[in-house]
């Protein structure tokens, strides 16, 4: 047995197993989304057609699809740079020197991430309904009229936004912390000999020491936001209007709730394809920013 | 790697053990999936089936209202169909087209229970496609109206209305938008409301056999007319029942006079009003474009899959929820409504006032259209529906979108359909 073989015979089962449970169904749905799979087909596969790209032909005609599209562009636009510079924030107050109790504040910031989304939507439900809202009932307080949080097509979105970056910022802020506390403290201290005021050290030291988790909590962030779907279908199922229907939650109507099969992986291909060209910008931009 | 190991021979030891264990328990044990608060009342009344018919064993499941169509299609779709489920009358069409179903004429024809001239006719027939029953019809399931009668006799009335205009006089009395005053209560993510308005019309709503959308008739838009209007003078907010919240306290304070709801809102508002507010309030059949009207022929029916390896004690429990006797304590359990006439002649249902209404409208319910994709077409009008409601569109608009959209769902039916035969899907 030469070395090659005994390299094949140690990746195998790695290789098998993500054959089997990547590979093989990630064909299989590229397959499906050129088939009208649907519940006619899974009564009898006789009423299975082969419609090549038609399924993604209809999309780009259905008025639904770009409509998904562009709220969950809205949502990564809005709420990505929004959940990165809270939880940049939190991270700063955590490492800050003058904080106290931090286990304390790390476990508090952190607890939302890990509570089930479906328990904290309900929550946040009743915080932003109309009538009985706290959200609202403080905005009361500063003279602000109410807001229909949830069915004002116009607010939705927002709404979720807020929920979705409250829920969310803790996961970032513990990678950045992490990657505050690898900055050696020697260059703040020679920095301050320097003169350096706070805002200066911040922006010519912690920023760029931070710039390549910045990149990659980025990247990790926009990934997942594209992938938008619980918040809309425990808060909102969507509406009012559709107004918070994302690709993904269109994808889930259609393969799940209607099982058109065909047409929800055409749905799951098309958001691959995107976000696939935006990680790679960023990817891109990154190294760029990283050279110059 | 000691740890790799041992994780291996845990996971093939469980592999070892489900592979040993048999699919069902025994023999005589029943899977039956019941759909939401269904599922907790029965439970009062299998004590007594499991007594009668000792050698059989239910095991219920109850599914969340939310999720059911989901999960009954994917059990079919992985082949773990129960033995037995509830199934709700809409969503018949699909699951006979997918054969899932076992057939249940041979059994009717014979039983001593279930007799297909005591059911309401409409009711009945949402469960037969080509002559051949599928479900026996379980309990009832329509929309009226449930009115304030205090705040109608306040306003000058004294009955209930009976037809669109007087309704309409009635919805802009009781309204007063700038006091937080409603007419009517209609959640604009339901689509049963609109959907009711719309089969009081001579128009069906689809057309040429369910090849085609039907909602730019003139009947539909009239409905759809009727409709927008109430939102558009403001004698129904513009909300979604997740933001209506608590509809029977507001009802019970007056910021509705009618709520377009179903029978199960009678126990509710038994249980959440109180006893000073329990004779302010009536149910009224549901008033039409001129006299009294139709609404939907809703409800669950119980079907036995075709996969189910116990049709015989499935059958006899279905026979033993379709008694009489059994539906009316069902009733006093739930408040679902029975399909039967003859359970209508008995017990706490004859004589409660509340329920006589539904009584009156099961007489006058239509089935929406059978075919499969209904469900999705109903949720794609209620979008548009909403869409007018807003004022994104106008009428015409609507109707056309929404004509455009189910012709757009309705395409693969066309092609079943028009293929020389279908092969083994019954549409």
């Amino acid at each position: 047995m030469n070395r090659q073989h005994a390299a094949w015979m140690f990746l195998a089962p790695a290789a098998i197993v993500l054959g089997v449970f990547f590979l093989v169904p990630v064909i299989g749905a590229f397959v499906l989304s050129l088939t009208d799979y649907d519940l006619y087909a899974l009564a009898d596969l006789h009423n299975l057609r082969f419609v090549a790209f038609g399924n993604y032909w209809a999309l780009l005609h259905r008025p639904l699809f770009w409509a998904a599209l562009w709220h969950t562009v809205y949502f990564v636009v809005v709420a990505v740079p929004l959940s990165m510079i809270v939880s940049l924030c939190a991270a700063l107050l955590l490492h800050s020197p003058l904080a106290r109790c931090k286990p304390f504040f790390r476990t508090a910031l952190f607890a939302p991430v890990v509570t089930t989304v479906v328990a904290v939507a309900v929550v946040w439900r009743y915080l932003f309904n109309t009538k009985y809202g706290l959200v609202n009932y403080v905005l009361a307080g500063v003279g602000i009229h109410p807001i229909d949080w949830l069915g004002d097509p116009h607010w939705a979105m927002p709404a979720i936004i807020l929920f979705a970056v409250w829920k969310n910022f803790g996961y970032n802020m513990i990678i950045l912390l992490a990657g505050l506390q690898a900055i050696p403290a020697d260059y703040y201290e020679a920095a301050r000999i320097d003169g350096a005021s706070a805002w200066q050290q911040f922006r010519h030291i912690t920023l760029p020491m931070l710039a390549p988790i910045l990149l990659m909590v980025g990247i990790l962030t926009v990934s997942g936001y594209f992938q938008l779907f619980a918040e809309p279908y425990v808060i909102t199922e969507g509406g009012p209007l559709e107004s918070t229907v994302s690709v993904l939650y269109l994808m889930y109507n259609e393969g799940f709730k209607w099982w058109n099969l065909g047409s929800a992986s055409a749905i799951a291909f098309l958001l691959f394809v995107i976000m696939f060209v935006v990680t790679a910008c960023m990817l891109r931009f990154g190294r760029q920013e990283s050279e110059a | 790697m000691q740890t790799l190991w041992r994780v291996m021979g845990a996971a093939m030891i469980v592999a070892w053990l489900t592979s040993c264990a048999p699919q069902h328990a025994d023999s005589h044990t029943l899977t039956f999936w019941t759909i939401g608060r269904e599922g907790e009342a029965i439970t009062q009344l299998l004590p007594e089936f499991e007594r009668e018919n000792p050698d059989i064993h239910v095991v219920l499941q109850q599914l969340p209202l939310t999720a059911a169509h989901q999960k009954l299609l994917t059990a079919f779709a992985g082949d773990s169909t129960p033995d037995m489920t509830q199934i709700g009358n809409t969503w018949m069409p699909e699951f006979v087209a997918l054969g899932a179903l076992q057939p249940l004429q041979a059994r009717v024809a014979t039983s001593q229970v279930v007799r297909p001239d005591d059911y309401f006719a409409s009711i009945w027939s949402t469960n037969v496609y080509d002559g051949v029953a599928y479900g026996i019809p379980w309990y009832v399931d329509t929309r009226l109206l449930f009115y304030r009668r205090d705040m109608l006799k306040a306003a000058g009335f004294d009955a209930p209305p009976r037809d669109w205009s007087e309704w309409r006089r009635m919805l802009a009395a009781l309204s007063h938008p700038d006091h937080d005053r409603y007419g009517i209560l209609l959640p604009t993510n339901e689509y049963d409301q609109l959907t009711a308005l719309a089969l009081q019309q001579p128009d069906s709503l689809l057309r040429d056999g369910g090849r085609y959308g039907n909602f730019e008739s003139a009947g539909f838009k009239r409905a759809l007319t009727f409709y927008v209007d109430t939102f558009r003078m403001h004698e129904a907010p513009d909300i979604t029942n997740i933001e209506a919240g608590n509809p029977w306290s507001e009802f019970g304070r007056g910021v509705y006079s009618f709520y377009f709801s179903g029978p199960w809102n009678i126990g509710e508002f038994r249980k959440r009003l109180p006893a000073s507010e329990q004779d302010d309030w009536d149910t009224a059949p549901l008033p039409g474009p001129d006299g009294p009207g139709a609404s939907v022929a809703g409800g669950s029916s119980l079907v036995v899959f075709r996969k189910s390896e116990h049709k015989d004690a499935a059958w006899k429990l279905v026979e033993y929820l379709s008694r009489p006797q059994v539906q009316d304590r069902f009733y006093d359990l739930l408040g679902d409504m029975p399909p039967r006439r003859s359970s209508w002649s008995q017990g706490s249902l004859r004589d409660d006032p509340k329920a006589q209404a539904f009584r009156e409208q099961l007489e006058r319910v239509k089935p929406t259209p059978p075919v499969p994709e209904w469900e999705q077409i109903v949720n794609e009008m209620q979008l548009v529906a909403a869409q007018a409601v807003a004022g994104d569109l106008t009428i015409d608009q609507a109707t056309a979108e929404m004509d455009k959209r189910a012709d757009r769902i309705l395409e693969k039916r066309r092609w079943m359909l028009d293929r020389p035969q279908h092969a083994g899907v019954s549409l």
